[in-house]
């Protein structure tokens, strides 16, 4: 089994030790103390895990270390690196998009990355996207409107 | 701190300030609060604690760890009926009273600090409480430390549940909180020898506007050790004139949240920990035939333990642990059990004996055979519910650790006290050596009441000596755990031709008896909750049966509209008298605009209103109907909710809007699709792929009519908006295609048409 000794996340490169296929999100979780991403069913299916990994949104519990080595991968824990949130967390803070917040890193990894892709996103488009992102507490109404408001602050701030 | 000589460590005496018009002393929790919130009804299916917590602390050590300044200490109000009129003050050496309900700390750095025993898991309590203390204390939220669930630092509580936080906790800290500055008033009108009356109380600061003189709290605090018990008779800030209740105060850590930085059961990390893995029996009662651990324990650093039926391990990673139980060769032996395909035939023909806990048997009134005999028509239908899994999104999870004898648990649980209760039953030791702290957890909704995972990981850090952490796996969570209770619904009701409803018989089988009554005006009455066996462990959840009894009860009520040949609204209308209900039931419909919304092949419109736990909900809902031509089964989707609700004076409008949209969104799950499938003490869709939960395009457009009664006590919010939606959607689907669904979940593979 080879072994992965160094990963890039948030802009540092980290040491760790774990075989290729271990989950991304237990050594994120376990080894580098990152502990914003979240465990909720450990088959892609819920969103929780949520990382961006050169860009893109990834579910880390059913991605093995050994694939993202290499790879540029930011957390939650990486999105506001200056303390200045992100506009979809400030967002969320305005709009009241959680209750739990479990969910909550995972929603706004997702949509972070989808703004990336798309600055202006129709409400079909949204809840397409969002689809494998799972609320229990059902704040879903209020993340779409988070969603909407960030990607109108982006707009803002590119002009 | 020692506990120095003080004038001021005798009792403040009682001064109360100006009563509101309409509020007096005693009447704010005695006479309105048993008019308007009943006492918890005692279901069946609520867990409950023992009580009987004996507090340790005596006054000396409160200050020596809490800091000089102001203690006001809650007595429980079944205590307070024991206690003297009044306030009094606690002396040195003298022991607190044991029946306290939460305290509140003033620091000389201006600090409060707030202990209840109540828990927060997204229902935003720590932020309502928070509002509550800094109404009455006149402090800003920002200067209020909750201290919640940890059960060496708060006081018994038997758990977070039955909507209980706001009608109870919240007028005991705001009793606390006025007891509090009445205390610093009386402080500051002696440290001046000003005007007692005169003094004005904001931002944390007594002023004397005839001097201009302002002393910070904290500041007239140095030095003080001051500390005074009450019973709950404090008036309170009248709701008309809250300041910072009633508005929409923002979660009050919520940049912890969006930040990825707050940290639940399943962050938290203490050094030398090691992560737990259990050995899982191959069906429900299952026992061990034979048990291989040879290769697990041949394994570097891998404790294992076995110890009767229970196997485990713990190892440093979470691999290795998971690498480890899959090693252990076990046979196990199990009996048969009852599948789903046979759950209903099952739960009518396995009667159990009465626990207690059901609400004092069968209520009768007149004479249900004669009230059919004067009806024009009548109708009997049977209803039936699933067994659903809460599946909070943070599964149970807990860390361990073991000190000189003594257990520290951190786990994401409704109860803290029952989990420590379990605990210390668990290894025989006693419950002040055992401590349980609830970090603020991912989701509730009534299936975490019990201390499983707590008890396996302190099973395992004993074994290991060091601390261990347990994260359950999503299958788990769905396995071990417990589940709404399955039911069987029998309803029978006669109608005159003028929509009179003449009779009213409802029977229900195991689901639970939470909102078995009708509000309806009916003269002739029978409704009776039956115990039955369960073939699966069933417990709270989210407003416990009274989902199942609106779904059955308002699906009925449109059943006996239709033979009427009335409108649904028009029909529940002429038999409820209740003004609360009928208020929302207007406000409702008027919002979704009923009068003009007529129901075609394609579009249907229903509603449902009830009653429980204090809250009075209605909900109008659009369902559109989409058939591909060439299919005979129809696909439903959940267009438009709209939900008047009405839980007396409002105390954040924003967070109850979120509370009555999630509500809603968890309700459309039961309604329509969940449902937990069984076969033989195996549960066969222990997983998210295969347990369908509601997701973003589920989600209707959701619309919240509050109807703040600022005369009225506030009452709980977080399970009474759940129980109309599935009802209002059974209710549109059938005026769209005329087919009527009787069992929950409705239509997990669409609908016949």
């Amino acid at each position: 089994m080879s072994k992965i000794t160094e990963l890039h996340v948030n802009g540092t490169a980290r040491t760790v030790d774990a075989d290729a296929d271990t989950s991304l999100l237990s050594v994120l979780r376990d080894q580098l103390d990152l502990t914003g991403s979240k465990y909720g069913c450990g088959e892609g299916q819920c969103g929780a895990c949520t990382v961006l990994i050169d860009g893109f949104p990834r579910r880390s519990c059913i991605t093995k270390v050994g694939a993202a080595a290499g790879k540029k991968i930011t957390t939650i824990e990486g999105l506001a690196p200056d303390g200045n949130l992100h506009p979809v967390q400030q967002a969320f803070l305005t709009v009241n998009a959680f209750q739990c917040g479990y969910c909550t890193s995972g929603m706004i990894m997702s949509a972070a990355a989808f703004l990336n892709a798309n600055a202006n996103p129709t409400e079909p488009e949204i809840l397409r996207f969002m689809q494998g992102n799972v609320c229990r507490c059902g704040t879903y109404q209020r993340i779409v409107a988070a969603i909407q408001q960030a990607a109108l602050t982006m707009k803002e701030a590119r002009r | 701190m020692s506990d120095k000589p003080n004038s001021q460590r005798s009792a403040v005496a009682p001064t109360f300030r100006s009563e509101p018009a309409g509020l007096r002393p005693g009447s704010t929790t005695s006479d309105t609060a048993r008019m308007a919130v009943p006492p918890i009804e005692p279901e069946r299916y609520e867990f409950f604690a023992p009580s009987a917590y004996h507090f340790e602390f005596d006054r000396r050590e409160f200050f020596r760890i809490f800091g000089c300044g102001l203690v006001i200490v809650c007595v429980l109000p079944e205590a307070s009926a024991f206690q003297e009129s009044g306030r009094r003050g606690f002396g040195r050496g003298e022991q607190l009273p044991q029946k306290i309900s939460a305290w509140l700390h003033i620091g000389e750095n201006g600090t409060v600090t707030v202990n209840t025993g109540k828990v927060e898991m997204g229902q935003n309590i720590r932020t309502s409480l928070t509002q509550a203390v800094a109404e009455e204390l006149r402090v800003s939220p920002g200067s209020i430390r909750m201290v919640m669930g940890d059960t060496d630092l708060t006081p018994y509580d038997m758990g977070t549940f039955g909507s209980r936080t706001t009608p109870t906790m919240s007028p005991q800290l705001r009793r606390a909180s006025a007891a509090a500055l009445d205390a610093l008033f009386d402080l500051a009108a002696k440290t001046w020898n000003a005007d007692r009356a005169k003094l004005v109380a904001a931002d944390g600061a007594i002023t004397d506007p005839s001097t201009a003189r302002s002393v910070k709290y904290g500041e007239l605090l140095k030095g003080q050790e001051l500390a005074q018990v009450i019973p709950a008779e404090d008036p309170l800030v009248p709701a008309a004139q809250w300041k910072v209740m009633g508005t929409s105060l923002p979660k009050v850590d919520g940049r912890d949240f969006v930040t990825g930085t707050h940290k639940y059961a399943s962050d938290l990390k203490l050094p030398g920990m090691l992560h737990g893995k259990i050995l899982r029996p191959s069906s429900f009662g299952a026992t061990l035939a034979s048990l291989d651990t040879k290769t697990a324990e041949a394994m570097k650093d891998v404790t294992v333990v076995h110890d009767g039926d229970f196997v485990g391990v713990a190892a440093p990673t979470v691999e290795l642990a998971s690498r480890a139980v899959a090693s252990i060769a076990a046979e196990w032996k199990s009996s048969p059990q009852p599948s789903r395909k046979e759950l209903f035939e099952y739960l009518k023909q396995n009667p159990a004996a009465s626990n207690g806990f059901e609400r004092g048997g069968a209520h009768k009134m007149g004479d249900v055979a004669a009230g059919l005999a004067s009806a024009d028509t009548h109708s009997e239908q049977t209803y039936t519910v699933a067994y659903i899994a809460h599946t909070p999104l943070a599964p149970r999870a807990a860390v361990a650790e073991w000190k000189d004898g003594k257990l520290s648990v951190w786990t994401g649980t409704q109860r803290p006290f029952g989990v420590r209760t379990e605990l210390a039953d668990a290894f025989h030791i006693p419950e002040d050596h055992v401590r349980v702290q609830m970090p603020d957890a991912g989701g509730g909704y009534g299936g975490k009441h019990t201390g499983e995972c707590a008890i396996e990981a302190a099973r395992l850090a004993r074994a290991a000596g060091r601390p261990v952490k347990l994260v359950w796996t999503r299958e788990e969570e769905f396995t071990w755990g417990y589940f709404r209770p399955a039911g069987v619904i029998e309803a029978k009701g006669g109608v005159r031709r003028d929509g009179t409803i003449t009779a009213w018989e409802f029977h229900n089988y195991n689901s639970g008896s939470a909102a078995i009554g009708t509000p309806y005006d009916i003269p002739n009455q029978h409704i009776e909750f039956h115990a039955t066996k369960s073939p699966l462990r069933q417990g709270s959840y989210r407003s416990l049966a009274a989902a199942a009894n609106h779904f059955a009860r308002e699906s009925f009520m449109d059943e006996l509209a239709t033979l009427a040949k009335m409108d649904p609204l028009e029909f529940r209308l002429k038999n409820l008298k209740d003004e609360r209900l009928r208020a929302v039931l207007e406000a409702a419909t008027k919002k979704f605009g009923w009068q003009s919304a007529k129901s075609s092949p394609t579009q249907g419109f229903g509603l449902a209103c009830g009653v429980e736990k204090a809250g009075y909900v209605a909900t109008c809902a659009e369902v559109a109907i989409e058939r591909p031509s060439s299919f005979s089964v129809a696909q439903v989707r959940i267009v438009r909710i709209v939900t008047a609700f009405d839980c007396g004076a409002v105390v954040n409008p924003d967070h109850l809007r979120n509370q009555i949209e999630g509500a809603n969104v968890m309700g459309i799950g039961g309604a329509l699709f969940e449902a937990i499938d069984f076969e033989n003490g195996k549960i066969l869709n222990a997983h998210l792929s295969a347990y369908r939960v509601p997701r973003f395009g589920d989600t209707p457009k959701i619309e919240v009519v509050l109807v703040d009664r600022k005369d009225l006590p506030s009452a709980g919010a977080g399970e009474t908006p759940i129980v109309g939606l599935a009802p209002a959607v059974g209710n549109a689907i059938f005026a769209a295609t005329g087919v009527r669904l009787r069992s929950l979940p409705m239509a997990p593979n669409g609908i016949k048409v």
